[in-house]
């Protein structure tokens, strides 16, 4: 970005935003918009409030779950799609069709179906997520050079040699792309599941905030929740580029 | 057999084949032995019709045909790699269903893992058959000395050059031990000058493993250059349309053997027969 012919660097632009937040909230035009060193103060006091850190603990739990089933699921079945034609014409229409379904709109018959507890939440951050993973593995299992899966025919490699030594990862930079994207996705299903739920984890802390209009926690817990969400997908980001310094160069 | 018709190239070459053509399925010993192969594509594209061919032991055969005519096919073929419509294959007598360890192929895109070194690539035929690490990777960091890439083990493809790359494939089919080695267009994707001190390490490899090499082709010039035996195929759908075994002398230089009046008539003689029939 550049502005006036200097160049601003990236956090430039955050800054600014900042600064408007912590005018605005001085103004105290709202009370939904406190000052932005007010929600940071409350950031801070967050992190060490001991129930903050236990719904922490809560909600990781559920989002580690609830990936781990859609990453050990996802993959597998993306694999499947991307190789057997009748698999992909079997499911392929469901897939394309929860990827961009509105899945809170599922949450409550979850709540019937695995009661008003963690199980839900799990279950929320597996269908918000898994999706697309399997579309991602699945296009990348069809971009796998046939040359390379004759190769290793040729050379007498077994389906299991197959699958683990060149179609997984001569397909991991698109696997991880969509582990990426599920993982943002999740992030969003563990929160929509304990809004959902809302007697658990970060759901049990919005509810309390926002009945008893604590803006200052309310938006502080937002931002560790954003701030996560980067976080984790920017790990899995400089993963993918590491993997695409070798895959990607595919002749 | 109505479809072989074999030339005499020049008698002058005719010392080295004194007993009946090593190509004619009638002659002793041959390696791959093809029957009435036809590979028709979705029903309706013919690709092969009725092949019939043996292949020498020992020698390098070339493929040689316009693109398209279904070189890649037949040798795909007898790789185990496709199955015919109709016919069969076999390999020292033995019926050919599928991938074996007598035969290793080398790919016209390389096909090369990018994730892996030179050395694993060179070495992954052995790894797929459960060789310990050590002993693999002997076996490779031998072959890539052979093919004359010592010193890149660590190297991954994409800092290769193309010529650097077919290397590694050609060492990955040698480590495997295989007697029939299948090239399919190895120096298609290679320059002039890289293809031509490819060539010659070729036949330097020839000689020295002692292997048969099936070698496919659009070069008239190198399949004569390199070749004991050639097989012209005709355009699609491709049939046999003649053997011919030009016989050069490599004793000279290769720059010798580029000048010698026999490997030029050959090349002539080859250009006038594909001339007439692409008419
Ligand atoms: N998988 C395929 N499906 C349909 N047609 C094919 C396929 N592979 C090759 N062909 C056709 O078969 C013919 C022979 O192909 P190929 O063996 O690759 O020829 P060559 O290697 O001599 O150039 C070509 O006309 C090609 O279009
Ligand atoms: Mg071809």
């Amino acid at each position: 970005m550049t502005l006036c012919g200097v160049r601003v660097p990236m956090m430039a632009s955050l800054i600014v935003w900042c600064i408007l937040w912590e005018i605005v909230g001085r103004m105290e035009l709202i009370f939904l918009v406190p000052p932005f060193t007010g929600v940071l103060s409350a950031a801070w006091e967050l992190l060490h409030n001991p129930k903050y850190l236990d719904a922490t603990a809560v909600t990781l739990r559920s989002f580690a779950l609830g990936m781990t089933l859609a990453i050990a699921v996802g993959v597998p079945l993306g694999i499947l799609m991307g190789r057997v034609r009748a698999a992909d014409r079997l499911l392929g229409m469901w897939v394309n069709m929860f990827v961009s379904a509105p899945l809170s709109a599922l949450v409550p018959i979850l709540m019937i179906l695995f009661g008003m507890g963690t199980a839900t939440v799990v279950v929320t951050v597996f269908l918000f997520s898994v999706w697309i993973i399997v579309l991602d593995t699945r296009a990348g299992v069809q971009h796998v050079p046939g040359s390379l899966v004759e190769m290793a025919r040729s050379y007498g490699a077994s389906r299991w040699q197959l699958m683990t030594r060149i179609v997984l990862l001569a397909a991991l930079p698109e696997i991880l792309a969509g582990i990426r994207l599920g993982l943002i996705r999740g992030v969003k299903g563990v929160v929509i599941g304990q809004l959902l739920v809302s007697i658990i984890g970060y759901g049990e802390l919005f509810e309390l905030y926002s009945r008893n209009f604590l803006m200052e926690e309310f938006w502080a817990l937002t931002i560790l929740l954003f701030l996560f969400a980067m976080l984790i997908a920017e790990a899995v980001g400089v993963l993918e580029k590491k993997i695409e310094y070798y895959a990607g160069v595919r002749q | 057999m109505g479809a072989l018709h074999r030339i005499d190239p020049a008698p002058a070459a005719a010392t080295i084949l004194q007993r009946p053509s090593a190509l004619d399925p009638s002659a002793g010993d041959p390696v791959v032995q093809v029957r009435g192969i036809t590979k028709r594509y979705g029903g309706s594209v013919e690709a092969l019709k009725d092949i019939d061919l043996d292949i020498p032991r020992g020698k390098l055969t070339t493929l040689l045909g316009p693109s398209g005519c279904g070189k890649t096919t037949l040798l795909k073929i007898i790789a185990g790699l496709l199955e015919p419509s109709s016919g069969e294959v076999r390999v020292n007598g033995r019926e050919v269903t599928g991938p074996g360890p007598e035969r290793a192929f080398v790919f016209q895109d390389f096909a090369l893992m990018p994730w892996a070194t030179v050395l694993r690539n060179a070495a992954f035929g052995l790894e797929l058959r459960g060789v310990p690490r050590r002993e693999r990777e002997d076996i490779g960091r031998h072959y890539i000395r052979e093919v004359g890439l010592a010193g890149f083990e660590e190297r991954y493809p994409h800092e290769l050059s193309g010529g650097m790359r077919q290397r590694v494939g050609l060492a990955r089919a040698l480590a495997v031990k295989a007697e029939v080695l299948l090239l399919d267009e190895p120096f298609s994707a290679v320059d002039e000058q890289t293809r031509r001190k490819f060539q010659e390490d070729l036949l330097r490899l020839v000689a020295q493993e002692k292997k048969t090499f099936l070698f496919v082709t659009h070069s008239i010039e190198e399949a004569v250059y390199l070749s004991d035996g050639i097989v012209m195929l005709s355009r699609r759908p491709g049939r046999i349309n003649r053997i011919i075994e030009p016989a050069i002398d490599r004793s000279g230089s290769p720059d010798e053997i580029r000048r010698d009046k026999h490997y030029l008539d050959t090349v002539e003689e080859i250009w006038h027969g594909l001339r007439d029939y692409v008419d």
